[in-house]
């Protein structure tokens, strides 16, 4: 964020791990607002259950259509009279593990090509880079649409589509990487100390990559869900009465004249929800950049 | 088969495949090193001094080649082993230091770690173990306070620590060859005064032999028993160091040494710049591959390439000294 304070003091002795979050955190305020909410919205998908008034998925047909504020129903009712709150927190169940598994897809895949890729170089790279440059030439979102219609609409399939058109990000970004690392004297040192390529990859250069990709992560989790949200919005992933975020405003979108609410809230819960691990994505970058140039 | 020396390169050719040609980037190189020697390398930027290095470690880039000849390491053909038997040997036997402290340690890793690495792969230590390892050897190449240094990153090293850092690494598991890859060219002077003190004591208490590869004369002076010159990825002059630097039997050795400035010289004699360019690889001149830039040159030198062969006391490529004339000196 711009209006977060500039922490890296030019020259100031730095560690460079990649897992010093909680450090990072205290110098700069983007990461530590970022990381307090991101870590809530996995504390609320976790209690949900717990801190739900009602059963989400319970129909009161009589209390449909309930507005905000009313007794018993602090965010009102949807038009088969279920608790909208209760959906809400429950649909943190659904984003969250569609957003994780989605990255964990992006990564893997996208990190063996870009390590195979930036390693190898040559021949291998070209062509690997070629498949990725197909993937990158659909819009994002299109090819995920693409690929649940072809693989069939599910919770799981979108996951899938999802992390697949994550794949070529990082493919990219790690293949960037390596290629940098490439350069340095280590790489050819540590060989000549007798590491195996495995070795030096796995040992060596892997832990060079996870400060660009402890970004990457954070940007793509947002990407994931706001992907997600508009799968389910088109009904191609999570089903009723599933209570997920897309899903309900598609719902609540027939009842925008008189009910905006139906649609509102679940907008909101994706908004807050993408701002935070934009936020956090973002505010890491700020404050990982100056080392990565260093 | 048994051989006399500790390191044999017989007629090694290394190839550079580009995208604009194939370039001889080692081009018939034989040498030797015995157990404890001192051997220097120098020749100019391109003129293969790295890549008769990387060819005995067999670290080549990718387009890189050993086309033909072999290296033979104690009673090994280095050239002929798997790879897998060859990493046995890297940071075992034969340890390299290279150019760039900056870059030549692991950003991410504390250095003590990184020094330890050797022994976690070839003797399977522990990583504990390896650090408390590393502590020592911080001591025997003078790192001051080696129990706080091994727990720094290498960004609080400066240069010169980090080049110590980086031959202890290369001596944790005590090889009997270590080559120096331009070991001093990154740092400032009277650092390099004290790595090269480092390494000479490290040759005279554990008789590692060195392979120095520099295109500073002054460190080769200091440094080695016998020196070898290159040009254009060939052995143009090979002899004792003392030999070659009293009366250099190539004009490529007899221009380098005209090029420095000396303190003991008359006041008033002019350096004289090696003329012209450093030969372009892929386009080499027929004959004598310096004989563009040579004060020297005969008739005879663009039309045939002279043999490296013994003139006095030691051997040179050049047809004008191996007719008998001297260079003057």
């Amino acid at each position: 964020m711009s209006n977060a304070p500039a922490i890296v003091a030019a020259g100031t002795p730095i560690r460079r791990r990649p897992i010093a979050l909680l450090e990072l955190a205290q110098r700069n305020r983007g990461v530590l607002v970022g990381l307090v909410f991101v870590g809530a919205l996995f504390l609320i998908a976790l209690v949900s259950p717990i801190i739900s008034p009602h059963d989400p998925i319970a129909t009161e047909p009589d209390n449909a259509y309930l507005p905000p504020l009313s007794p018993g129903h602090v965010l009102g009712t949807d038009e088969l009279g279920r608790d909208q709150i209760s959906r809400v927190l429950w649909g943190a169940r659904v984003s969250l593990p569609v957003a994780l598994v989605a990255v964990a897809v992006g990564l893997v895949g996208g990190g063996v090509l870009g390590l195979l890729s930036g390693y190898a170089g040559g021949l291998t790279d070209l062509l690997l880079m070629r498949v990725v440059d197909a993937l990158l030439a659909f819009p994002a979102l299109i090819l995920a649409i693409a690929l649940v219609a072809a693989l069939g609409p599910s919770l799981r399939n979108a996951m899938i589509a999802i992390g697949i058109v994550a794949i070529p990000v990082y493919a990219r970004l790690v293949r960037a990487v390596v290629l940098q690392l490439k350069q340095m004297e280590f790489v050819m040192a540590t060989r000549s100390l007798g590491a195996s390529p495995i070795r030096l990859i796995v040992r060596h250069l892997i832990p060079n990559l996870m400060n660009p990709i402890l970004v990457q992560i954070s940007l793509s989790a947002g990407f994931a869900i706001l992907a997600e949200a508009v799968l389910s919005f088109l009904g191609l992933g999570a089903q009723p009465p599933t209570p997920d975020w897309g899903q309900m405003i598609t719902t609540g979108r027939t009842f925008l004249p008189n009910d905006p609410w139906l649609a509102i809230v679940p907008g909101i819960a994706i908004s807050i929800t993408v701002y935070s691990f934009n936020l956090l994505g973002d505010s890491l970058r700020d404050a990982l950049d100056p080392r990565l140039r260093s | 088969m048994a051989f006399s020396h500790l390191l044999e390169l017989e007629n090694v050719e290394t190839h550079l495949r580009l995208r604009d040609g194939t370039i001889k980037a080692v081009d018939g190189v034989s040498l030797t090193v015995d157990a404890g020697e001192t051997l220097g390398i120098v020749g100019e930027s391109g003129s293969g001094k790295s890549m008769t290095a990387l060819s005995i470690m067999r670290l080549l880039p990718r387009s890189g080649r050993i086309v033909g000849g072999k290296v033979c390491f104690k009673d090994r053909v280095l050239t002929d082993l798997s790879e897998d038997e060859m990493e046995e040997i890297r940071g075992t036997e034969i340890a390299m230091i290279f150019q760039d402290p900056m870059t030549s340690l692991n950003p991410v890793f504390r250095t003590g770690w990184q020094v330890g690495e050797p022994l976690r792969i070839h003797r399977h230590m522990r990583s504990r173990a390896s650090i408390a390892a590393a502590v020592d050897l911080f001591e025997k190449v003078g790192i001051p306070e080696p129990r706080r240094r091994v727990k720094q990153f290498p960004h609080m090293f400066s240069g010169g620590m980090r080049q110590r850092a980086m031959i202890a690494m290369g001596l944790t598991t005590s090889p009997s060859l270590l080559i120096a890859d331009e070991p001093t060219t990154a740092l400032d002077v009277t650092i390099q005064a004290q790595i090269l003190d480092l390494l000479r004591t490290l040759n005279r208490d554990y008789g590692t032999a060195t392979i120095l590869i520099t295109h500073n004369l002054g460190v080769v002076a200091g440094m080695c028993d016998r020196v070898i010159v290159m040009y254009a990825g060939r052995i143009v002059e090979q002899g004792r160091t003392d030999d070659v630097f009293a009366h250099p039997e190539h004009p490529y050795t007899w221009s380098l040494l005209h090029s420095i400035p000396r303190l003991d010289a008359d006041e008033h004699r002019p350096l004289r710049p090696i003329e012209g360019v450093p030969p372009d690889m892929l386009n080499l001149p027929p004959g004598c591959k310096f004989q563009p830039r040579c004060p020297f040159a005969v008739a005879r030198c663009a039309a045939q390439e002279p043999e490296l062969l013994q003139v006095r006391e030691q051997l040179a490529r050049c047809w004008v000294t191996q007719a008998g004339t001297r260079l003057d000196g």
